[in-house]
């Protein structure tokens, strides 16, 4: 795979901005889905969310990689990944959530996985060939992580009582912050005109809108409303995830130079 | 010897050395069967062989790339081993032989929703994901035994 196709710098740095948010989003909810492993409320999902988890860290780390040739500042794809301090982070307020029950968990990962999915199929017909190819082969997979969510999602919504009680509860946490994942990146329109991205983000998040409705509507819920503050969408994170930022970067921190 | 050797003819023993590379994950099925084998090269003195990841965060990769390496170290050529998506891996590249080895040792071939113990299609989805990242896993109703599934992807 070469990353060696002309890019003006305007462009460039865009993609770069692009690749690190994709990494991050995929990085951080991967580490927060691990976070079920041994726990989780049944065998079954104790080797789903372990499943997903170990997905997720595999797109993010392919795609700090590409990040890593692109950027060519003599950091690997580990260095970007473990030695940024957690303010340098650039994943969607939406993951900054803690962990929460199994409800804040599968809505998290509804919300994440809907937008994420938009996201994806404006970038696989992309004209920068290492990353339309990785997300072609990504999109495979997150096929199955929808498939999951949305079950889940379906189930404790009509399910009366204390499932959907949770699931509400769940979604007057994340609903304000679901947009996050999905909102303009700066100069996105550089990547449009490149040909990398099919869409502005603007367009893509009311595709995303669009195809949420009719299920939300079904299912009688409250959709995700504007943000407030689309600036800080992707900065400024909360507590919940420096704790996070300690445990994932704890062993990198012991020994930097630790092959696992 | 060597020298005698046509290009042709070293890809030929080539590709029929990485049939006998099994997958670390599966052994019972190469990663020749997985349809994993994008492309063979010998071009001079060099073996160059492209390999299609299964899944993309796929742990298994670097113990691949160690057993394809070491097993064509036997050419006496450097060979390179590289990983990439150019074309996509999917759960179709699995060849006919290599389907009926997952089904032989317990495995239902992508897309094949029946008992790989007892033939019976009277089977449930028990779980989407598996213990590892290309296995899902199923019940058979019928024989009353668990088995696993290759995802299609």
């Amino acid at each position: 795979m070469s990353t060696a196709v002309e890019l003006l710098p305007a462009t460039k740095n865009a993609l770069s901005l692009l690749l690190l948010a994709m990494a991050d989003d995929e990085f951080v909810i991967g580490f927060s889905d691990s976070e079920w492993t041994g726990i989780a409320p049944l065998l079954e999902e104790d080797v789903a969310m372990s499943s997903l988890a170990q997905d997720e860290l595999g797109h993010a780390q392919a795609l700090y990689r590409l990040l890593a040739e692109l950027a060519d500042d003599g950091r690997d794809a580990d260095a970007i990944a473990f030695d940024r301090p957690a303010e340098a982070y650039y994943h969607a307020r939406l993951l900054d959530h803690p962990r929460g029950d199994w409800a804040d968990t599968i809505v998290r990962r509804f919300l994440y996985d809907t937008a994420d999915g938009v996201r994806l199929d404006a970038l696989a017909g992309g004209s920068w060939p290492p990353l339309a190819e990785l997300v072609g082969k990504i999109r495979r997979e997150e096929r199955y992580h929808l498939l999951h969510a949305g079950a889940w999602f379906e189930r404790l919504a009509t399910s009366e009582g204390e499932p959907r009680r949770r699931l509400l509860d769940a979604l007057s946490r994340m609903n304000p912050d679901a947009a996050t994942v999905i909102t303009p990146l700066p100069h996105d329109l550089a990547l449009v005109m490149a040909g990398i991205l099919e869409a502005p983000f603007a367009e893509l998040e009311e595709r995303w809108r669009e195809g949420l409705r009719p299920t939300f509507e079904r299912l009688d819920l409250p959709m995700p409303p504007r943000l407030a503050d689309p600036l800080r969408a992707r900065t400024d994170h909360s507590e919940a995830f420096r704790w996070l930022h300690g445990e994932f970067t704890a062993v990198r921190r012991v020994d930097p130079k630790a092959a696992w | 010897m060597k020298a005698l050797l046509g290009s042709a003819v070293v890809e030929a023993a080539v590709r029929s050395a990485l049939a006998e590379v099994p997958d670390p994950e599966i052994p019972v099925v190469s990663v020749v069967d997985l349809g994993m084998v994008e492309s063979v090269e010998v071009d001079g003195d060099r073996i160059r062989v492209e390999l299609l990841p299964t899944f993309v965060g796929c742990p298994a990769l670097d113990l691949i790339r160690d057993a394809v390496t070491a097993r064509l170290s036997t050419f006496g050529r450097p060979v390179e081993v590289e990983f990439g998506f150019r074309v996509p891996w999917t759960s179709d590249r699995i060849t006919p032989a290599g389907r009926s080895r997952l089904r032989a040792s317990g495995f239902a071939p992508p897309d094949e929703a029946a008992c790989p113990h007892c033939g019976s299609a009277n089977v449930a989805l028990e779980n989407l994901f598996g213990p590892t990242q290309c296995r899902s896993i199923y019940w058979c109703r019928a024989c009353r035994q668990p088995f696993e599934s290759f995802k299609s992807v």
